[in-house]
């Protein structure tokens, strides 16, 4: 409580004036870190319950830059209160604690908090806080920005409108490498501590406004909504379109950590019912089922991404690694359509819905991870990158809600997880059974929400799985020895694919689909596993089967992982015993090893 | 003479360091706090920690007399008690909270009583001290250090 009582941060002085909001059950602590803050000349607001802090937050909304929070709280976890934050005021949170432990400060990260303090604090380090506002700034005007060219860049090309936020942060870090530079430029000219001058008015996402968002969102269903149709619906007048995208992001992070947490608490769950549906016939028809609806939702994600990516192409031509792994999962598609049709519509939709989610982890888990496996699967093969892939999988298991799920996982438990999230994205069946009954790849001009979000995640990474992209391009042939692929054959596949019109597309995937029918199961399945592996699968398998030896691995880490273990069984009774080939590869890659002899199909079926 | 108690004032200080009871880092930061607005902020702060604390030296008092123990309710009151002693640079207590935090883990309820004891009597001999040590200040008068300008 400041006398000095600027109503908003001296423009020319910042950091000065930040205004700081310090939630503490700890009176000590508190006006120690008043104190502190003052001298820093930060402008303090301090509170000891955190539900008073989030009432004086809503209530005077655009009245502070920066909370910095207790974790340990009696009335509410210092976690929650900065979900609530994240959510609605979009400021940035700092957590502090007395406690170090990884396992906490992972947690507040994950959450959403910009910085984790230990106590005892320093006063150096409350001097630094302005950093986070300022950095959080740079990055609203230049999301602005990269959303505004890339705008003009979709009029030009067919005026889509429904490319969401995702698409635009991707594309606008694919061609901002100069921009970006302008931006900060820009930046430099700016007054920092003016909020008004720098963003363009900054929306505090009040309950109220957020409920009329939550609504609108439901309306139209989570997986198909866009911004646009969002603040259309919403009709508030001062509310732009980038307000509402950003927070449509911020929305659907929010719930892809709620369900995270919902699916580490499914998952052993999960495994035991898989066991039961592999020994028992009548029961496998559900889990098949979900499978394959994994797949289509994969299906539908990627050629979203496909379709989004054509004009991208335009501008960069180094997406090979995404539309790669598009290509292998349209090869799905026909077989989902089979599929579709013999079984049981109610459960179709139903798995489907879940698995919907289950893609949507398996997007944003592509932040981390994508870069690895498509690393590996071109261009050198260390051992020790498969590890490297392979551990979040066992840290998953063990550390609880901390880590990412890693994809095998969802895979498996795609019920659980329909179960689970029905209740946030209500909607979104109504989207997949569509998939369910068209077997043609007619969705393109749509990016499914889960592709958006993974798109909207990546960001920078994007670029450089696309830079690896090249690579790609390049190493093909050098690498076909090495693997005896021919990657290139599928490198042609995709291209064409982008190409020609989607019905062709499908005429071409009908006559592949003789020859995969089968395969594409496993092929999906390690597409699902979000490998740059499933690639190298697919190709051998349009070779007909036979280089696949080439790559067993031997002692291929099932023996490691459960979940592997049942995923295998669940597979055994559909799928013709050549795939078991493939299958081992799939463990292998999630173990370490390339050049592996055979693995005896008798290890599985065992 | 003045000059003569405040060498014995700072004398004082050191031993508390030395002896292990305060951290010196943490403490020093409490006292360039002071300024004129507050020339005694470090006082003030060590008594709003003992006024503060003695609270949660009792939910943790009680929560030890529950059987069986609820060793996350004891982790909880003793990360609270931990923070709170940090604040003020109490070393030793500290340490004991860590111990204590451990105890907790493994679920050792005697290894958290004796701990707890072993707390109690650095939790009141620190405050002596630190009371002492305040008084011996005052008595000394605002000596340069206390009033320093900003």
């Amino acid at each position: 409580m400041e006398t000095t009582g600027f109503s908003s941060p001296r423009p020319d002085a910042f950091p000065a004036g930040l205004r700081v909001l310090v939630v503490d059950d700890d009176p000590t602590w508190l006006k120690i870190l008043e104190k502190m803050l003052k001298k820093c000349l930060y402008e303090v607001t301090t509170c000891n319950l955190a539900r008073e802090a989030l009432d004086l937050l809503r209530e005077k909304k655009d009245r502070f830059d920066i909370v910095i929070s207790d974790v340990n709280m009696p009335d509410m976890d210092g976690f929650k209160l900065l979900e609530h934050v994240g959510l609605e005021m979009d400021l940035p949170v700092i957590m502090m604690s007395v406690d170090g432990e990884t396992s906490r400060v992972m947690k507040g990260v994950q959450h959403g908090a910009c910085d984790y303090l230990l106590k005892p604090i320093r006063m150096k380090e409350l001097r630094n806080i302005w950093q986070h506002v300022f950095r959080k700034r740079i990055h609203e005007v230049r999301d602005i920005e990269s959303q505004e060219s890339l705008e003009e860049i979709q009029m030009m090309r067919n005026g889509m409108e429904q490319y969401d936020d995702g698409y635009l942060f991707c594309g606008a870090d694919l061609i901002s490498g100069k921009k970006r530079k302008d931006v900060d430029n820009k930046q430099d000219d700016r007054h920092y501590g003016d909020p008004s001058s720098v963003k363009k008015a900054r929306v505090v996402w009040t309950v109220e406004l957020h409920q009329k968002f939550v609504k609108a969102v439901n309306q139209f269903g989570y997986d198909k909504v866009g911004p646009k149709k969002i603040l259309d619906s919403m009709g508030v007048p001062w509310l732009t379109r980038e307000n509402v995208a950003s927070h449509l992001q911020k929305y659907r992070l929010y719930l892809s950590r709620l369900q995270k947490e919902n699916e580490l608490k499914a998952t052993f769950g999960g495994m035991k019912q898989s066991d039961i549906s592999s020994k028992d016939t009548a029961g496998n028809v559900c889990p098949q089922n979900s499978s394959n609806a994994s797949q289509n939702n994969v299906t539908n994600g990627s050629y979203g991404i496909c379709g989004s990516k054509i004009p991208i192409k335009n501008v960069d031509s180094k997406i090979h690694v995404e539309d790669m792994k598009i290509a292998s999962v349209q090869m799905a598609e026909p077989k989902e359509a089979l599929i579709g049709d013999i079984t049981d519509p109610q459960k179709c939709s139903n798995s489907r819905t879940g698995l919907n989610h289950s893609f949507r982890q398996i997007g944003l888990d592509v932040k981390c991870e994508p870069t690895i496996p498509t690393q590996y699967s071109w261009t050198e093969v260390p051992p020790v990158q498969f590890k490297q892939e392979h551990k979040p999988h066992f840290q998953s298991q063990s550390w609880s809600s901390e880590v990412r799920p890693v994809q095998f996982k969802q895979e498996h438990k795609p019920h659980f997880q329909s179960e689970s999230s029905f209740s946030h994205l209500p909607l979104a069946r109504n989207h997949i059974q569509v998939d369910c009954t068209e077997p043609i790849l007619s969705h393109h001009p749509m990016p499914s929400t889960n592709e958006k979000d993974k798109r909207a995640d990546i960001g920078p990474n994007c670029i450089k799985s696309r830079s690896q992209g090249i690579g790609i391009v390049t190493p093909v042939e050098s690498t076909a020895e090495l693997f005896s692929v021919q990657p290139k054959s599928h490198l042609t596949h995709c291209q064409e694919f982008q190409l020609i019109p989607s019905s062709m597309w499908n005429t071409k995937n009908h006559s592949l689909e003789h020859i995969l029918l089968n395969d594409v199961d496993s092929s999906q399945r390690n597409l699902i596993l979000g490998t740059g592996s499933s690639f190298r699968l697919w190709d051998e398998e349009l070779q007909g089967y036979s280089p696949r030896g080439d790559f067993h691995p031997q002692n291929a880490g099932f023996e490691n992982i459960e979940s592997f273990a049942y995923s295998n069984q669940e597979i055994i009774d559909d799928v013709p015993p050549l795939l078991y080939d493939s299958l081992n590869f799939d463990y292998g890659n999630a173990s370490e090893t390339m050049e592996y002899p055979v693995i005896e199909q008798g290890l599985f079926i065992a | 003479m003045e000059r003569n108690l405040h060498r014995q004032l700072a004398n004082m200080k050191k031993s508390l360091f030395d002896q292990g009871y305060l951290d010196h880092e943490q403490f020093t930061q409490l006292e360039e706090l002071q300024d004129e607005a507050n020339p005694n902020f470090v006082e003030e702060v060590v008594t709003l920690y003992y006024r503060d604390s003695a609270r949660l030296i009792q939910n943790i008092e009680q929560a030890l007399e529950k059987n069986p123990l609820d060793f996350a309710k004891l982790d909880n009151y003793m990360h609270q008690f931990k923070g709170s002693s940090c604040s003020i640079g109490a070393r030793k207590l500290k340490n004991e909270c860590t111990q204590f935090i451990e105890y907790c883990k493994t679920g050792n309820g005697e290894g958290c009583k004796r701990t707890f004891q072993q707390l109690k009597k650095e939790y009141s001999s620190l405050k002596k001290k630190l009371e002492h040590y305040f008084q011996f200040a005052r008595q000394v008068g605002p000596l340069e250090k206390a009033c320093r300008p900003k």
